[in-house]
């Protein structure tokens, strides 16, 4: 297995390349060993204090499979130049490894808005970071209840 | 990593917003796991997805074990005019998918 040491560096050239990525910290969500969602969401946030709301996080009430959860996320935004989401973050508290994904949007993306499917270990609160254009945050949380675990732990 | 699989509209206008959706066939072994001798089973996942078009960043995502197994991304794009999307997938051993697609715009 390769270190991810290249992949690190093809991506910053093409951040470099792209307006939407620039000064974007590549693996904001990797943690280190043993830490919690609440360090990661820290890092992210700095001093800044998010606007609850306005990112909405689509995720069943139930998930009945863990391995498998569908999620849509999404900010209202005219994704023009003065008014755009830069970034959303999805946090999964009570997954051993919170981060699940990061989405960088650019002048292209048109639409803030991303569908995938999640794991989570077990019933939990899901948390979606928006990050602005003008560098304010949004954050939204979702409580869904797992009937079978993810993660096969 | 298997063949990916990407879903365009058929044909769209410039200025249209228009939904991309794309799948890969890939493990996503998140590394929490142990095999039957109890010994760890090494994480192995897509760390890694960007989508350009005509060379210009359309959508990156980092990925983490948290996204489940055969990674499913949908996003979208607003339609700048006529031009070839690739998409690129890495995953944790440095293996790389590429594809490309023209867009077909009327």
């Amino acid at each position: 297995m390769l270190s991810s040491k290249p992949d690190r560096r093809k991506f910053a050239l093409g951040a470099a390349a792209s307006v939407a990525m620039v000064g974007l910290a590549p693996a904001l969500l990797a943690q280190d060993a043993g830490e919690g969602w609440e360090q990661t969401v820290k890092k992210l946030l700095g001093d800044a204090k998010p606007i609850e709301g306005k990112v909405l996080l689509d995720l069943p009430e139930i998930a009945e499979n863990g391995n498998t959860v569908p999620f849509t996320v999404s900010v209202d935004s005219p994704m023009s130049e003065s008014d755009n989401v830069r970034t959303i973050y999805i946090i999964a508290t009570a997954n051993p490894q919170p981060g699940v994904a990061t989405f960088h949007f650019s002048p292209l993306s048109g639409k803030a808005m991303v569908a995938s499917r999640m794991r989570l270990a077990r019933t939990q609160d899901v948390l979606a970071i928006a990050e602005l254009g003008d560098g304010r945050f949004l954050m939204s949380k979702r409580n869904v209840k797992v009937t079978i675990g993810g993660c096969g732990g | 990593m298997a063949k990916a699989r990407i879903k365009l509209p058929e044909s769209t206008k410039v200025g249209d917003v228009i939904e991309i959706k794309t799948l890969i066939s890939h493990v996503m072994e998140t590394g929490q796991r142990k095999d039957a001798d109890g010994k760890p089973i090494p994480r192995s996942i897509i760390n890694s997805f960007q989508v350009t078009f005509a060379g210009q960043q359309v959508f990156a995502a980092e990925l983490h074990p948290g996204i489940s197994a055969n990674p499913y991304l949908s996003f979208f794009m607003k339609v700048p005019g006529p031009g070839e999307l690739e998409f690129t997938w890495v995953d944790d051993a440095g293996v790389r998918v590429v594809e490309k697609m023209k867009l077909n715009v009327v």
